[in-house]
């Protein structure tokens, strides 16, 4: 024992010292970002790699079906596995995106849509205002965005002399609706050339998967569209992609393992103006938002990638709506590294309420622009603020009414 | 991790520290203090009720001791509940006696089950077992491949015969192959699935009831929020989980969530998975866990690691050394070697008592480890061993050699500089003592001693260059009166001196 004793006083000591040596250099540069000479820039990188291995080019498959709507119905696209789920079930008649929107929030908003709405059924008490913020808190607001809403909307109840329990429901969803309120929700395209798209987020939420359901829109509706697939961390993240690729008839272009993701980027930019690609989307690594280094790569894919591009014209945040609060520092260091313009929220279609969003929105001015719904090629829909709120309220029977259709 | 929370009850118990009694007040502030940390932490509003409620009746009925004030009281009782909450033992692997033994891991999408998977043949097979994986992930796009590519790198055989169809017979067939193959363990990968949707859910009891699994994890993502709890409760109908995996813990969520799906479910947290690597997967121990929250570090964690990497040869040698202040840069230079294999610095940092806090902002990359052992590795073994011969020429030479400036040279002299200094102070009367206090004591009072929970003793990391002035600003009264800790930064004189020369 008393060696491991000795061992850690040492260890304490030179981590410490070094920490101080660390913490005293960092101040005088102030220099970001991973040292120069360690990091090849994304051109040199480029010029040294092979270009034979450069691009992979996937089925290319442009042509694709040319309904304009996202509507693509998974079997004529997709790959048995994943799609059987979907394919087995009856012959719906086409949705509109809202109704799909509602009906895939539908299974998640039991709880929170009954709650609510039985807050208030015994008149407005002080009783019933706590189990409001208790509510809220459960469907990841936060406690400060929380405490914040139902203040005001107490303020209102009381300046506006409303009585009722419906009242002050109707009032909640109008407040909640300005709070979501945003001027443009669309995903940015470019007049001319390559439109490029940049998807970002921590481990785990979904951005292959988006960037795969994305795709499939995209060339269901005539456009030829390429992947890069940045991703050179995670095994088989790119075979990931490959197969998206497949599936929506994009084209994949990739590099072997632990390339460098910034000149994959880039590569992938190139391929995409040689080919007069219409949307390019940059496929990256999942990483933690607390990792400098990481982050300090992202960042370096960016500026790669648009010295020749020119500003990305949108770099999407991915975010999982079950993560709590930690989800508006994600939203935080991405936008500090990539300046980032909107939020996919993805797993929607479980119990998650996704309510870290409306913090999202409070703090930052970041609007979500996708939803995803599920693990289906169409299960991606526009965020409608209106439906969220909405579903947000709706009572468990409308679900069931929608369920059955 | 969960250092916020940490920071928050260190912030509320700061006031109650060196008071005498408590006021009914006091007591309802830090009630509502603890309260709102753990919502924001994510912990379920329905937990923490439960919680703060306990809190509250032991507070009030203050079991107080001779040796707590009242503050370090309320301490105690809130890190006793925590590790109620988290389980209150450390929960290992239980692999029984049949072969194969199979341990099944399910969860959401996305929440790291195939990466864990990987990371778990990884230790088994360290421990000595024939792992063999097995890929039921027929869901997702190139999850085979992944698991495919992951059993190759840690040197484990993976069952994957289909990329689509059903996984239950997979799963089933496993077990003739793990049979074949001699393999005593069986990890089956399955495909994320959210708790709503039933056929999945089914399909998960049915993968379990097709292998009758002696250990099911549940892999839950540290940063979920409210939701733990119905996912936890769902996955627990759906496969009687025997544990949880609580995955990407490196990240800054502050982990709420780990709170309360072990109390809801009342499974044990078996494991953390703290990086992408694959050896970043650590078995979870509640009580250390509990003691990282209230911010008293990790110290049993950072004891074990070092019992990984140092043998008692170098432990002792590197003792003598301390105490004689014979402390080279060669010596410094091998001691930062070791640190590596321990982990991750930021990782072992996070596990020092009061450290994490006050170094929080502190960046630290694997990158300026090697450019410290560049400037190290550039000098001649009698630099190394006699810095005060570094003139400027040398230096010059020096900083051309690992690609530095030289002002970087002078920093890193400066600073081993000031350690030795500490070193000499250590070695002397105080460090000794302190020293030989901790010899022969448990761990559990180490972590004490060094946490300084119980006031006094224990190393003060004020005492530390670069690292006064931090600690003075958070607030170091926590500590108790232990010296030596000074109270300025030093290196401003220090700088000086150097400019002289």
């Amino acid at each position: 024992m008393e060696f491991v004793v000795a061992g850690i006083v040492i260890a304490v000591l030179v981590l410490v010292a070094f920490v101080g040596l660390v913490s005293g250099r960092r101040r005088p540069p102030a220099e970001p970002g991973p040292p120069r000479e360690r990091a090849p820039s994304g051109s040199t990188a480029l010029d040294t790699a092979d270009p034979d291995t450069l691009v992979t080019p996937g089925p290319v498959d442009l042509g694709g079906p040319t309904t304009a709507e996202p509507e693509v119905t998974g079997p004529e696209v997709a790959e048995p596995e994943v799609i059987e789920r979907e394919a087995a079930r009856p012959e719906a008649p086409p949705l509109t995106a809202r109704e799909r929107f509602r009906l895939r929030l539908g299974r998640s908003r039991g709880g929170l849509g009954a709650s609510i709405a039985g807050i208030f059924h015994r008149g407005l008490t002080d009783e019933a205002w706590d189990d409001l913020e208790e509510s809220l808190i459960a469907a990841d607001v936060g406690v400060d965005a929380t405490m914040e809403l139902v203040e005001g909307l107490r303020d209102r109840v009381k300046a506006e002399n409303i009585r009722t329990g419906e009242g002050a429901l109707a009032l909640l969803k109008e407040v909640l609706r300005l709070e979501l309120l945003v001027s443009d929700r669309t995903l940015h395209r470019r007049g001319e050339g390559t439109t490029v798209w940049l998807v970002t987020g921590v481990n785990g939420t979904g951005k292959t998967t988006s960037i795969g359901k994305l795709a499939a829109r995209h060339t269901a509706a005539g456009e030829s569209v390429v992947l890069a697939a940045a991703d050179t961390f995670r095994a088989a993240a790119a075979e990931q992609l490959e197969l998206w690729g497949e599936r929506a008839g994009a084209r994949v272009v990739r590099q072997s393992a632990g390339a460098d993701p910034a000149a994959v980027a880039f590569d992938g930019y190139q391929a995409a103006r040689a080919a007069g690609a219409d949307l390019l989307m940059v496929d990256t690594a999942g990483r933690l938002q607390n990792k400098s280094e990481l982050m300090a790569e992202l960042s370096k894919v960016k500026r790669v990638l648009e010295r020749d591009a020119g500003p990305c014209d949108e770099v999407l945040l991915v975010l999982d709506a079950t993560t709590g609060q930690n989800g508006l520092a994600q939203a935080k260091a991405f936008l500090d590294a990539v300046a980032v313009t909107g939020v996919v929220l993805t797993k929607l279609d479980g119990t998650a309420k996704g309510g870290i969003v409306i913090a999202i929105q409070r703090q930052l001015g970041i609007p979500v622009k996708l939803v995803g719904l599920g693990e289906g090629l169409d299960d991606l829909a526009d965020f409608d603020p209106d439906a969220f709120v909405d579903a947000l309220f709706s009572e468990v029977a409308q679900d069931v009414d929608l369920d059955e259709r | 991790m969960f250092d916020a929370l940490s920071d928050r009850l260190e912030a509320v118990f700061a006031n109650f520290r060196g008071r005498g009694a408590l006021t009914e007040d006091q007591v309802n502030d830090g009630l509502r203090e603890i309260r709102l940390a753990l919502l924001e932490a994510d912990v379920n509003f329905k937990v923490v009720k439960a919680f703060v409620a306990r809190i509250s009746e032991r507070a009030v009925g203050a079991e107080t001791s001779e040796a707590l004030n009242p503050g370090q009281q309320i301490v105690k009782i809130v890190h006793e509940e925590l590790v109620n909450i988290l389980g209150r033992m450390s929960a290992p692997l239980e692999l029984g006696s049949r072969s194969p033994a199979v341990i099944m891991l399910a969860g959401l999408q996305g929440s790291g089950k195939t990466t864990a998977a990987g990371k778990l043949a990884r230790l088994l097979r360290k421990r000595g077992r024939q792992p063999l994986l097995v890929a039921c992930d027929l869901q997702r796009p190139a999850a085979v491949q992944q698991l495919r590519i992951l059993g190759e790198q840690v040197g484990v055989p993976v069952y994957a015969p289909v990329e689509s169809g059903d996984p239950v017979e997979v799963a089933r067939d496993s077990l003739a192959e793990a049979r074949r193959l001699g393999a005593g363990v069986v990890i089956v990968d399955t495909a994320g699935r959210t708790n709503v949707d039933e056929e999945m859910m089914d399909q998960a009891a049915r993968i379990k009831a097709a292998v009758d699994p002696i250990e099911t994890l549940f892999v839950i993502d540290a940063m979920i929020g409210q939701e733990a709890v119905t996912v936890a409760k769902a996955f627990q109908e759906a496969v009687d989980f025997t544990g949880v995996v609580l995955s990407k813990l490196d990240g800054d969520a502050r982990g709420g969530a780990a709170l309360s799906v072990a109390e809801v479910t009342g499974r044990p947290i078996k494991f953390a998975s703290v990086g992408e690597k694959l050896d970043e997967f650590e078995a979870f121990h509640p009580d250390r866990m509990a003691g990282r929250i209230l911010g008293m570090g990790d110290v049993l964690t950072l004891i074990e690691k070092a019992e990984e990497v140092y043998t008692k040869e170098q432990a002792d040698d590197m003792q003598a050394k301390l105490l004689k202040a014979q402390f080279t840069l060669e010596d410094f230079l091998a001691q930062m070697q070791q640190m590596r294999k321990m982990g991750p610095l930021q990782g072992l940092l996070g596990m020092l008592p009061g450290v994490g806090k006050a170094l929080k902002d502190v960046d630290l990359d694997e990158g300026q480890v090697k450019q410290v052992e560049a400037i190290i590795q550039s000098m001649t073994l009698e630099e190394r061993r006699n810095p005060a011969i570094l003139n400027g020429r040398r230096k010059k030479r020096v900083a051309r050699g690992c690609g530095r400036s030289p002002q970087e040279v002078n920093e890193l002299l400066r600073s081993f500089d000031e350690m030795r200094k500490m070193m000499k102070q250590l070695g002397g009367t105080k460090g000794l003592e302190a020293m030989k206090s901790m010899r022969g004591m448990d761990p559990q009072d180490l972590a004490a001693q060094m946490s300084g929970i119980d006031g006094g003793g224990g190393l003060d990391m004020g005492a530390f260059p670069g690292m006064g002035g931090q600690r003075a600003a958070v607030g170091a009264g926590a500590r108790g009166p232990a010296g030596g800790g000074r109270p300025q930064n030093k290196r401003i004189p220090a700088r000086k001196k150097k400019k002289r020369r």
